[in-house]
């Protein structure tokens, strides 16, 4: 791979709108719920109800901020992930790209480390913003900083869950090569399958579930390891690189294989 | 290799699509400095032919290379082989500078060479434009600036005419012969038998995926259909006699405007087996007037048709008992006439 061949997929990605467009989102999204979010626990602190976010707070203080915004935000990236290949195969753009890159595999690779680099950035502006704009909000309820323990952990692990995301939905759009399709796949397993499988009783089940791509992945972004957590936090984002790894290389093989 | 750069070479190449074998056995030269044209029925095999010389498709068995170098083999492929492919290959959202900027990046090509094809094509204006916005002359000449963009000795066209008004047709043309002529190989193809007459300098046809022929244009249309005379008199009853008693044929003119009698009351004839000057020499002796004496060449529409009649996609045939009746006799043909054609070379 050539730095010809980087600077080709960054011109690729940065002269669509798609791009802009679903950053734009992730961003908005991620900072506008985060903020609501935590103006509702602030405005609403005396309330007896709100208890449990007090808890939570001291415990967990990454989940409270960090959970409204990405739980939702997330997906934009996941959209931007498959997009990334899958418009190449709707568009037919990727007769194009493989007329001039006829070895797909250092194809795949820089259109991989594009994608990760500017997934990396937003996400890394998009995370200490939403830090920094929650915890503004909560200071007269809450001192949370980045020296609180486990936090710097809690955020740097945000941006790295976010970063291995994109690679994972990208991987699901070279295999499916359908938008819709991919998209839908990736959200039924970021959002759908692992609610399903809590829901199945017993100590295996409990298990699968703490393997399952993003419940293990998400496990780096929070501020310390909960009660009924399977993995730790390293283990399981590492757990989510392995799921990652493998479906990008299914994605590179079937690449090599199938005519385009 | 001692290969020159320009040659095209095609080998026993196959592919299937399950059960329907799209590509079946084919093998070819494209020399360079002279226009090939590339001739089928629709569904020939023309377009995944082109996929597999550029390796987009797997062929199942068989070689394509370009100087002796298979198409992933090339490490700045643009700048050896130009491509321009039927279907659609450029994102509708991106611009044509950033289309072919991205194209440039990856052979390493500086991104004024995109400036440079923007101009040959006349697409300066609109460089900055949403490529989805394109008409489809439009959409084609930026296609021909991506396959240009590399300066390469071979281009590969689909079809580039398809759907170009006369004047993008006209362009077009002038473009290949003017490409031809610096010594480049020209790989086009088409379903237009009359596209090719004007354009092709050599033909290569195939139908149902297996070569049919393979020889100069001229050759094409001369070998492939008899050749005959249009004759017309007012004493085509005597003169039918005649030709008959010299070993002709005499068939009744059966083209539109010579359905029957023409304004002089004549019946036109078409006469095969005798040359012109014969006939004119019959016609004389006996003091036959004669109104027309015609010799026609078959049109290189008549000399396909008549080729591929056999091998078009959904055309009445057996299942089962396909192209190679027509192959066979293509083959031999062509081989009777001297011209080399798959695995003779």
């Amino acid at each position: 791979m050539t730095a010809g061949l980087l600077a080709a997929e960054w011109t690729k990605i940065r002269s669509v709108r798609s791009t802009l467009w679903t950053l734009l989102v992730f961003v908005v999204v991620a900072i506008g719920f985060s903020a609501l979010v935590a103006t509702v626990i602030s405005n609403t602190w005396n309330n007896p109800g709100n208890h449990p976010n007090h808890v939570t707070l001291v415990t967990d203080p990454t989940a409270v901020l960090f959970g409204a915004g990405f739980g939702l935000g997330q997906l934009a990236m996941c959209v931007l992930g498959v997009i990334v290949i899958s418009s190449e195969y709707s568009t037919g753009a990727i007769r194009s790209s493989l007329l001039a890159v006829p070895r797909r595999i250092p194809m795949l690779t820089a259109k991989a480390l594009i994608f990760a680099l500017l997934d990396f950035v937003v996400s890394a502006v998009t995370v200490f913003a939403v830090f920094f704009i929650s915890t503004a909000i909560l200071r007269s309820h809450i001192s949370i900083t980045l020296s609180t323990t486990g936090v710097t952990r809690a955020c740097i692990g945000g941006i790295l869950y976010l970063t291995v995301l994109g690679l994972f939905s990208l991987a699901i759009g070279g295999l499916i090569r359908h938008t819709a399709g991919a998209i839908a796949t990736v959200i039924a397993l970021v959002l759908v399958v692992p609610p399903l499988i809590s829901l199945i009783p017993g100590t295996i089940a409990n298990h699968i579930h703490g393997y399952l791509p993003t419940i293990a992945g998400t496990l780096v972004a929070q501020t310390s390891e909960q009660s009924g957590d399977v993995l730790s936090p390293w283990q399981g984002f590492g757990v989510f690189c392995l799921w990652t790894v493998v479906l990008l290389g299914a994605c590179g093989y079937l690449l090599m294989r199938r005519d385009a | 290799m001692a290969e020159p750069p320009g040659l095209i070479e095609a080998r026993e190449l196959t592919k299937r699509f399950g059960d329907k074998v799209a590509v079946d056995h084919l093998s070819f030269n494209v020399e360079p400095g002279r226009v090939t044209g590339f001739l089928g029925p629709n569904g020939a095999g023309k377009s995944t032919t082109m996929r597999l010389i550029t390796s987009l498709d797997r062929p199942d068995s068989g070689t394509a290379t370009i100087g002796g170098l298979g198409y992933s083999q090339l490490t700045k492929p643009l700048t050896v082989v130009g491509a321009l492919l039927e279907a659609r290959s450029v994102h509708p959202g991106r611009s044509a500078r950033n289309h072919l900027l991205f194209l440039a990046q990856t052979q390493e090509l500086p991104a004024k060479r995109v400036d440079e094809v923007l101009d040959l094509v006349g697409l300066k204006e609109v460089a900055n434009k949403r490529a989805g916005g394109f008409s489809l002359g439009m959409t084609q000449r930026l296609g021909i600036a991506a396959a240009m963009l590399g300066d390469p000795p071979v281009l590969l066209l689909d079809e580039p005419v398809n759907g170009l008004d006369p004047e993008g047709i006209r362009w077009v043309r002038n473009f290949m012969r003017q490409l031809a002529s610096e010594g480049r190989t020209i790989f086009v193809s088409s379903h237009l038998m009359s596209e090719m007459a004007v354009t092709a300098d050599h033909l290569i046809v195939i139908g149902r995926g297996a070569l049919i022929a393979q020889s100069s244009t001229e050759e094409f249309i001369e070998r492939s259909s008899e050749r005959s005379v249009l004759v017309k008199s007012p004493d085509a009853t005597r003169l039918r006699e005649l030709i008959t008693a010299e070993g002709g044929t005499v068939q009744a003119d059966t083209a539109p405007a010579g359905n029957g009698e023409d304004k002089n009351g004549d019946a036109g004839m078409i006469v095969t087996g005798l040359p012109a000057p014969r006939i004119g020499e019959l016609a004389a002796s006996a003091s036959l007037v004669l109104h027309e004496l015609t010799p026609r060449l078959p049109s290189l529409e008549e000399a396909f048709m008549e080729l591929t009649a056999d091998s078009v996609e959904f055309g009445k045939i057996e299942p089962g008992k396909t192209a190679p009746t027509t192959a066979e006799s293509g083959t031999a043909e062509s081989g009777t006439a001297g011209t080399p054609t798959a695995g003779t070379s």
